[in-house]
């Protein structure tokens, strides 16, 4: 089988996959990294988002093997390095941003892309952004809220939550 | 997904000997293909994987066109001064297609090889009147690329390497979205250019995207809504489906086409 290398939250990693084998389960599978999660498996529900080279994508609509040599960030390299959450993460944890949680991976790497790019996005860009991300709990509101706080919170402002 | 063997050329060279394979099937952003691949409506024996070709990336300007090599992604596409500035149309078209994760990976190239019936590129390559440069050293003509649904003028093996977009005066987009797959489930592109006006329409007919004549003529003598008053589409050979009747299609082409001419105007 063919050998794949790329680094996975700064660390370098290796191992053998098939042609088929998408990226989300390399991680899973390969790495243990169940953080990423396989949702509807049809390129639409956003679970299984992660950043291959600092952009977000749908690790189930991606070979393992078109990673070779990406840097590869997952929802297990978002904390801090002392273990405490992550701004996204705390944000919304602090803002209830999810219920059941098997979005929330998805969500907090597809904001974490947006927040790259836009540092001071407004609400509806925000609800835009999340068009490849779907929750069937919340009903977005708070998610909104949390990515909206985030924002303030990276950009050296305090918000307080509802 | 069956098993196949996977390739990823760093050159078009090496790519166009790959594509000489039995069953080799070229693989772009795959947003498309992989879901296909999963469904196991594909069973190549040979993936070649575009994109790792540098040189079929990249956005430049040629001769006063917009040239966007096949590689290019959505997301760049719509992020680019050039095409912003030149293009507004085009970019705004490529910004608003799947999601930010699909424009993340899905190309030009790929979308146009595929030519998905309710794509978003076909319009604009249409209504542009775009030329398509392939791996066969071919410039084909938008008016002879389109071959109907999933059907294009490329051989076996031919790869789409840029397209050359011209400039128009003025031009948009427009698309009802269905909501669930982010497709047109009716969009249109108007262009005006000195010579005339092209009205490209994806999405609606079972023929792929096509060129709406009567509206080109209507517009082609004064560029406004107005213009538009009394010239209807025939609902003859549009989709039917559970997202939308022919007859719901035909008029939604009708109401995108002025919708596209005041955002133009």
């Amino acid at each position: 089988m063919p050998k794949v290398s790329m680094t996975v939250n700064g660390k370098a990693v290796s191992g053998e996959v098939e042609g088929r084998t998408l990226l989300v389960q390399f991680l899973r599978e390969g790495l243990g990294l169940t953080g990423t999660h396989v949702g509807c498996d049809t390129s639409q529900c956003g679970a299984c988002v992660v950043h291959v080279n600092g952009e977000s994508v749908k690790a189930c609509t991606v070979f393992a093997l078109g990673c070779e040599g990406a840097e590869v960030r997952t929802i297990e390299g978002m904390a801090n390095p002392d273990g405490s959450l992550g701004v996204i993460q705390a944000a919304f944890q602090e803002h209830h941003g999810l219920q059941c949680g098997f979005c929330t991976p998805g969500m907090v790497m597809s904001a974490a892309d947006l927040l790259k790019q836009n540092a001071s996005p407004s609400e509806r860009e925000v609800r835009e952004w999340l068009e490849g991300n779907i929750c069937r709990c919340t009903g977005y509101h708070n998610i909104v809220k949390a990515i909206m706080a985030a924002a303030a919170t990276l950009r050296g402002e305090q918000v307080a939550a509802e | 997904m069956y098993a196949f063997d996977y390739t990823r050329p760093a050159s078009l060279a090496e790519a166009i000997e790959a594509m000489r394979g039995d069953e080799a099937k070229a693989l772009a952003g795959g947003q498309t293909l992989i879901p296909t691949l999963k469904q196991r409506l594909a069973s190549p024996a040979t993936l070649v994987d575009l994109t790792g070709i540098t040189e079929i990336r990249g956005i430049c300007l040629k001769d006063g066109a917009v040239s966007v090599g096949a590689g290019t992604r959505h997301a760049e596409v719509a992020a680019s001064a050039d095409v912003r500035r030149l293009i507004p149309a085009l970019s705004h078209l490529a910004g608003h297609i799947g999601d930010p994760q699909v424009r993340n990976r899905g190309t030009l190239g790929g979308s146009l090889a595929n030519n998905d019936p309710s794509a978003c590129y076909p319009a604009a390559v249409l209504g542009l009147g775009a030329t398509v440069h392939t791996s066969a050293g071919r410039a084909i003509a938008a008016d002879d690329y389109f071959q109907g649904m999933f059907t294009t003028a490329l051989d076996e093996g031919e790869l789409i390497t840029s397209v050359d977009f011209p400039v128009p005066e003025k031009a948009a987009y427009m698309k009802f979205v269905q909501p669930a797959s982010r497709f047109a489930l009716t969009g249109v592109f108007v262009a005006k250019f000195a010579g005339g006006v092209r009205v490209a329409v994806t999405g609606a007919s079972e023929g792929g995207v096509f060129r709406w004549a009567e509206a080109e003529a209507a517009l082609g003598r004064s560029f406004a809504v107005g213009a538009l008053d009394g010239v209807e589409a025939s609902p003859d050979g549009m989709i039917g489906d559970l997202h939308g009747t022919p007859e719901y299609r035909a008029h939604l082409v009708g109401v995108m086409t002025r919708r596209a001419v005041e955002a133009a105007a």
